[in-house]
């Protein structure tokens, strides 16, 4: 029964008792709580549980111990994937212990946080899980005593037999766990969900508000070493480097050249983060060194480009655009961005001999062994990889760039060795969300249909820039779908909802454009294409039609969407990641100035099982899209981001968020995940409601860097 | 290097380091208190704030050497069992997502509602408007100090 959580525990009491004078105190917040009543450690717990199974064991007395196998970064699965465990096992949520799960294949096979896909990938397998040790656990006390098991129930960890309580699951868990489980087991009715669609708190909340260690930035380990790493600007290599003054720094007890990097070594922070301001490296070119207006240049050429790659074609594009009664032509770009989250990048690493040790936040811990594996050419079962809570993650946290490099300075210094990023590292470290520009054709009718529609998209390291089946696709008779990328020397990476975090911004937008000149609403407008693939589809269609209606018209009454002329909206509807969103921005004018106020949400992920979270998820969401829609940039000179901290990467803030007004429909469907589909509508929505009010078309991102919107004086505020 | 006593959450704490090492450093590296977060390094975050006399300062920015015999108040000092008022509105709103953030947002909060117990929404914008919170928790931590100004 390994688990991380003990392990850092007992690390994190060696470092209180070796350096503090022991003054830390490991509290038991149960205890705290209720402190007559005698909790038992989770050690104690731990000791004399019985497996059911991967995700579930039970302790005699009562204790319930789930396991969460995904990385924790904010989307709060520890809370929600062992209330569903909880759900079917109809335990007692008060004796509910939930831990960490470290990496393990065998056990289970999605340990990844990305693609907003725990949930519909495991809803089944957890409530299996749940309902399995439920019936082990009636089975045996229906022989214990002599009935059948159709006649007990099961409610708050205790059995019952004609409505009178005869055990609780801790008396029957030494038999139940000697069962052979079945393979099929009788899910619950959702109707009678008791803790799935309730608002458990955090079962991490008080660890967090008092300080503990959770964080990989927080591990530490008996013995080992500090380092902090100079990596190279983005199309260069080191040609020297004078380490004499940074190894003059107190502290630094070595410097490391390896791979094209440099690592100071130490055994705490400051002296390193001094030390690595002292290194003077010389740097020659190592490819193409590119800045900012390069990729201005580079986009204009790849929009003209004859070798774009085709992604979807339907009907006769050439004809309907010939044809066109008005033809709407517009591009829209982003630039790259950073994750940056909150704790930047680390990871601890300790590799012994043909053996290795991981620990600290990554997204995908099997690609952070398997990465390892390769660098150190040893078996994957040589490695283990614990997982801390992870800070954020953003899509950032799904590479191992941070992984590796530990393990190679372990490997180097035969020592435990801890791997700092400074905020400085993180935002000019690379993997950066791709900069984009999309050129967007419209064919209308005499009537404002849109008969032909095309899109090309442009990208640096971008991959596919389209989402080609994606809606409008399957609504349009005429439609052309291209993508052309440009190599660069600057990294990129999934960026929280990859692609399509601008892509509906720039989508959307347009769609406003088009209803606009097709003069009709542009609610309509959407209702209008949707029907199309309805009752004539194009080509292959890969949303649900009737899930995106929904929500748009949902959001239409909730946002009393073009019922009050003093309110100017935008509406932006978007499906990412298997779930739906529509928003409506509003803004209001005073005293003449714009002022933007509310963004109303509505949101379709199937059934919710956790409406706090599911919440804030949208909210959050909402807020990192307009954030990075309206105020974060990230530009380069000679293969080196101008923007290296947060006094010029400029995140937004508390004062610039208005009121977000959260609704979810009860579609019935399975739950799907909400870590991305809240963010990707936003842009679009705010930049319409800017139209509305002021004229002004935005079509580059962020807002306030570009000069058709910096004299509008757009105020946020709440109401 | 030179020899620092510092007040710690009401106790004395012995330090050697060079003078311009950050509080935030001396905290999370040598007194083993990493409630106090690193995020900027630069005082634009608030991830690292403690209390300087009941002020709000950040760490990461405060050379161990300026502190000299003020009292310093980290997270893990702020309440004996995790439950000031503030504290208590952070449990009660559930405000955290990945929660780095958040022992700092704690801090600046709690340091604000002793010098202004009744304050309004647009003061506790103004004064958190010092923290970042990259998930956007925002909604929430306005909603739990509101809560907290209650509380006392």
């Amino acid at each position: 029964m390994a688990n991380l959580t003990k392990t850092n525990r007992r690390d994190f009491l060696k470092i209180a008792g070796t350096t503090a004078g022991g003054l830390f105190i490991g509290f038991n917040w149960a205890s705290c709580d209720s402190p007559k009543i005698q909790v038992l450690s989770d050690e104690e717990v731990l000791s004399q549980v019985h497996d059911f199974n991967a995700y579930l064991s039970i302790s005699p007395t009562g204790d319930v111990v789930i396991y969460s196998p995904n990385p924790e970064l904010g989307q709060n699965i520890i809370t929600s994937f062992p209330m569903i465990v909880a759900e079917e096992l109809d335990a007692d949520w008060s004796k509910v212990r939930v831990f960490q799960a470290a990496l393990d294949n065998e056990k289970y096979d999605r340990q990844v946080t990305g693609g907003s896909g725990a949930m519909p990938h495991s809803w089944d397998r957890l409530r299996k899980a749940g309902a399995t040790a439920r019936h082990l656990l009636v089975a045996a006390a229906a022989e214990k005593l002599g009935v059948p098991a159709s006649e007990l129930t099961t409610e708050n960890g205790q059995i019952f037999h004609n409505g009178t309580k005869k055990f609780s699951y801790g008396e029957m868990v030494t038999d139940a766990s000697k069962l052979t489980a079945p393979d099929e087991v009788t899910l619950k009715d959702p109707k009678d969900f008791k803790i799935i669609g309730t608002p458990i708190k955090n079962v991490k909340g008080k660890e967090l508000y008092t300080g503990q260690p959770l964080f990989g930035l927080d591990f530490y380990r008996e013995g080992m070493v500090n380092a902090m790493v100079t990596r190279p600007p983005f199309g260069m290599k080191i040609k020297s480097v004078d380490d004499s003054a940074a190894r003059s720094v107190a502290g630094v007890s070595d410097v490391i050249v390896f791979k094209n990097n440099v690592a100071v070594i130490g055994e705490t922070t400051w002296p390193l983060m001094k030390a690595k301001n002292k290194l003077r490296i010389e740097y020659e070119p190592d490819g193409t060194i590119e800045s900012s207006f390069d990729h201005d240049r580079i986009f204009k050429e790849l929009l003209e480009s004859k070798n774009a790659k085709v992604m979807r074609k339907d009907g006769d594009v050439e004809s309907a655009f010939k044809n066109a009664a008005q033809v709407v032509t517009s591009e829209y770009q982003c630039p790259f961005l950073s994750h940056s989250p909150m704790e930047p990048q680390n990871f601890f690493a300790h590799v012994k001999g043909d053996k290795a040790e991981l620990v600290g936040p990554t997204q995908t811990p099997d690609r952070a062994r398997m990465e390892t594996a390769k660098l150190l050419d040893i078996p994957v079962e040589n490695i283990t990889v614990e997982l801390t809570r992870l800070g954020g993650g953003f899509g950032r946290r799904l590479a191992a760039d941070f992984v590796v490099e530990a393990v190679e300075l372990s490997k180097i210094l035969d020592k435990p060795v801890k791997v700092t990023w400074s905020r400085e590292d993180d935002i000019t470290g690379g993997a950066y969300r791709p900069a984009v520009r999309y050129r967007f054709q419209a064919a209308l009718d005499d009537q404002g249909n849109m008969i032909g529609y095309k899109l090309r998209g442009v990208g640096i390291n971008a991959g596919n820039s389209t989402r080609e089946n994606n809606f409008p696709s399957g609504s349009v008779e005429n439609l052309l779908i291209e993508n052309v990328e440009h190599k660069s020397t600057i990294t990129t990476n999934a960026w929280r909802a990859p692609i399509t975090n601008f892509l509906a911004y720039a989508e959307q937008s347009f769609l406003d454009e088009v209803a606009l000149a097709g003069k009709k609403d542009p609610v309509k407008l959407r209702l209008d294409l949707l029907d199309r693939a309805k009752n004539n589809p194009v080509g292959e269609i890969h949303y649900d039609i009737d899930r995106m209606r929904g929500v748009i018209q949902t959001a239409a009454d909730k946002s009393n969407w073009g019922k009050n002329k003093e309110v100017m909206q935008g509406f932006s509807v978007y499906f990412s990641h298997r779930s739906y969103v529509a928003q409506v921005a509003n803004i209001e004018m005073e005293n003449g100035q714009p002022v933007l106020k509310k963004i109303t949400a509505v949101t379709d992920c199937g059934t919710v099982v956790h409406p706090t979270g599911a919440n804030q998820q949208v909210r959050g969401g909402i807020v990192d899209g307009m954030g990075h829609a309206m105020f974060t940039n990230m530009t380069f000179e000679n293969g080196l981001p101008r923007q290296r901290n947060f006094d010029t990467y400029r995140l937004i803030r508390m004062k610039e968020v208005p009121e977000v007004d959260v609704h979810f429909v009860d579609s019935g469907f399975s739950p799907t995940g909400l870590g991305e589909p809240a963010l990707p509508p936003t842009g679009g929505a705010i930049a319409n409601a800017i139209f509305a009010a002021t004229g002004r078309r935005i079509r580059t991102q962020p807002f306030i860097e570009q000069k058709e919107f910096s004299d509008i004086k757009l105020q946020i505020k709440r109401t | 290097m030179a020899n620092f006593k510092l007040r710690i959450n009401g106790q004395e704490h012995q330090v050697d380091v060079d003078d311009d090492t950050p509080l935030l450093w001396v905290l999370r590296d040598h007194l083993g208190l990493v409630g106090t977060k690193y995020s900027c390094g630069i005082a634009q975050c608030g991830a690292c704030m403690v209390h300087l006399n009941d002020e709000a300062v950040y760490s990461c920015t405060l050379p161990v050497s300026s502190v000299g015999s003020d009292k310093i108040t980290t997270i893990e000092g702020l309440s004996e069992n995790g439950d000031h008022p503030v504290q208590k509105a952070w449990a009660d709103v559930d405000v955290a997502q990945c929660g780095y953030c958040q022992t700092g947002q704690i801090m600046t909060a709690s340091a604000f509602l002793k010098k202004n117990p009744n304050p309004s929404l647009e003061e506790i914008e103004n004064v958190m408007n010092r923290n970042l919170c990259r998930c956007g928790t925002y909604h929430k931590i306005r909603e739990a100090v509101a809560m907290a100004a209650k509380l006392k």
